[in-house]
């Protein structure tokens, strides 16, 4: 499946923050991580990660660094800072707001509230907030 | 793609990479980056059983177009780059025309606007002035007509203008007065800020909106320098020729042909300076690069000047002559600030920019010792307000710069984003002081 323009890039850079705050990683990985997460659905470019990375390195939500991968190449690795951690947070809670809204317009007020609300406690991981 | 017909896995990779770095939009480390990807991709394809050259073939193919990838770096770096290398071309083509017959309307408005108040047979001297701010004004309205700012912004950049017209004509500034001189110098600095606030529309707060407007202003000047030097050689063959033929040219030239040339080639400097973005490159950043060495040399020539010498001595005048030096320090901080990316690592220019502002500084307290060893015979004038004035408030932007440049050259904190939001969130100041210098100054000293 394809997503459309806008919604790629409205959900790319939460997804990035959310994939990030499992740990450090670099951009194949990352791009691995979100074809993992989407159940092969999205497939994502390098041309739009890595200009995406550096976007968020530049606001200081991500930091990076040259280290050495497994097979002895050089490699940059991106880390979450503190900052895009309260980004994420704030990303979450729009998305929640957004896929809560959605789900009752799609499925209808009575089977929402037959137990189909995704709760926006905060102990849900930050992939339900994305899994559309 | 000729990389891909290589079957020599290396060569097919080193050939991917010199293309990359050929396109000029790649930083080294954005390359490293990519080849580090382009490989782990080869590497996982080999796994699952691919040849090498297969994997090469198939892992290369799904970098995708490398001019996509060049161009989407190209965006990233837009505002590094600006002029936009890749995406030069497709876009705006279309409009280029309309857009200059529109832009030759405004700059004929802007060329009669500024004669207007002359032509209505007002004296020699609010005439000049409020003929620039009108035609300061056409400049305004023309790029409001292609920014489509919000109608706030623009009635607060009207209200601006006439403000500062009503007032060139009101206030009865008298014979040589340096209130006048003041007010004249203090207005175009506040009208252009309101300029800048049409410019920049809805994202006037934000630091990105105001750092366009500063490379505006930059690259606007650069071509209006262009066009006086080239109007200058025009008319300087035309008053040869004219008086050759025993015709005095003088009066046509001074009167009608300078006003209406200045007016004018403002606005099509304005116009060129967003529709021909891919014929100059960002001229003043490059500009700020050469001179800051100069400038450091020559600061620091003044400074031992100073030190051996014990000072500026009786000579009243030198804080405006270091004003001036300040300004220009100030625009070269921020000039080649308007180049850097984000995280670009801090490089020899911001060392000498450093140790320039630092130099500036003591350069400056000569200065001001010389002027408050000088207030005790004929006390607070304008001009020295004024001086002490325009002193503070670049003083105070220049530490703030030199403390976050200090602060990124010793690596404790690399980003250009804090320096980047200081300098853009300081440029209200320079507004505020210019609008209360031009406004409340000429009263306060009744106009002297």
């Amino acid at each position: 499946m394809r997503l459309a323009k806008d919604l790629m890039a409205a959900t790319s850079a939460p997804l990035v923050l959310a994939i990030l705050s499992e740990g450090e990683s670099y951009g194949y990985a990352i791009i691995a991580r979100v074809r993992e997460l989407s159940g092969g659905e999205i497939e994502w470019t390098d041309g739009l990660l890595y200009p995406l990375l550096h976007r968020l390195e530049g606001a200081e939500l991500v930091e990076s660094h040259w280290g050495q991968a497994e097979t002895g190449r050089k490699r940059r690795y991106y880390a979450i800072t503190d900052a895009g951690r309260d980004e994420l947070a704030e990303h979450r809670r729009q998305w929640s707001t957004a896929v809560s809204t959605l789900t009752h317009a799609f499925r209808g007020l009575g089977m929402a509230l037959a137990g189909l609300l995704p709760t926006p406690a905060p102990a849900a991981r930050p992939t339900t907030a994305v899994a559309l | 793609m000729s990389a891909a017909d290589s079957l020599e896995p290396e060569a097919a990779i080193a050939s991917w990479r010199a293309y990359l770095v050929s396109r000029g939009s790649l930083s080294a480390g954005d390359v490293d980056e990519l080849e580090d990807h382009l490989r782990t991709q080869i590497d996982e394809l080999r796994t699952a059983g691919l040849d090498a050259d297969e994997a090469v073939l198939i892992a290369v193919k799904r970098m995708g177009r490398q001019d996509e990838i060049a161009g989407e770096y190209a965006r990233e770096n837009s505002r590094r780059l600006w002029k936009q290398l890749v995406m030069a071309g497709a876009p705006a083509r279309r409009r280029r025309i309309d857009g200059s017959v529109i832009m030759i309307g405004f700059a004929a408005l802007a060329a009669i606007l500024a004669k207007l108040p002359e032509l209505l047979g007002a004296p020699a001297f609010p005439a000049l002035l409020g003929g620039g701010i009108l035609a300061l004004a056409a400049l305004a309205a023309s790029i409001a007509w292609r920014t489509r700012p919000p109608v706030a912004l623009i009635a607060a950049s009207a209200v601006g203008f006439a403000l500062l017209f009503v007032l060139a004509f009101a206030y009865p500034f008298g014979n040589s007065s340096d209130t006048a001189i003041i007010f004249s110098l203090h207005a175009p600095v506040a009208l252009w800020l309101l300029v800048g606030l049409v410019y920049a529309g809805a994202g006037w707060r934000t630091a990105a909106g105001r750092m366009d407007f500063v490379r505006f202003t930059g690259e606007w000047f650069v071509y209006f320098a262009l066009i006086a030097l080239g109007g200058g050689v025009l008319m300087g063959i035309t008053a040869a020729v004219f008086s050759a033929l025993g015709i005095d040219p003088g009066v046509v030239l001074a009167q009608w042909v300078v006003p209406f040339g200045a007016a004018g080639a403002g606005v099509v400097a304005a116009w060129l300076v967003d529709s021909k973005q891919e014929v100059i490159e960002n001229m003043a950043p490059v500009l700020g690069r050469v001179f800051t060495p100069l400038f450091t040399i020559a600061v620091l020539a003044m400074l031992a000047g100073a030190i051996v010498t014990g000072g500026f001595g009786a000579y009243r005048e030198v804080l405006i002559i270091v004003d001036v030096l300040l300004v220009v320090v100030t625009g070269l901080v921020l000039y080649v600030l308007s180049a850097q990316p984000p995280t670009a690592r801090p490089g020899w220019t911001e060392r000498l920019q450093l140790l320039l502002v630092i130099a500036a500084f003591a350069l400056n307290g000569f200065a001001l010792a010389a002027m408050i060893g000088r207030i005790g015979d004929g006390g607070f004038t304008p001009n020295r307000v004024v001086a002490l004035g325009v002193n503070l408030v670049l003083l105070v932007g220049l530490a703030g710069s030199a403390w976050l440049l200090g602060r990124r050259v010793f690596r404790a904190d690399a980003s250009t984003r804090r320096l980047l939001a200081w300098q853009t969130g300081y440029l209200p100041v320079y507004g505020g002081w210019a609008i209360a210098a031009a406004v409340a100054l000429p009263p306060i000293f009744a106009f002297a």
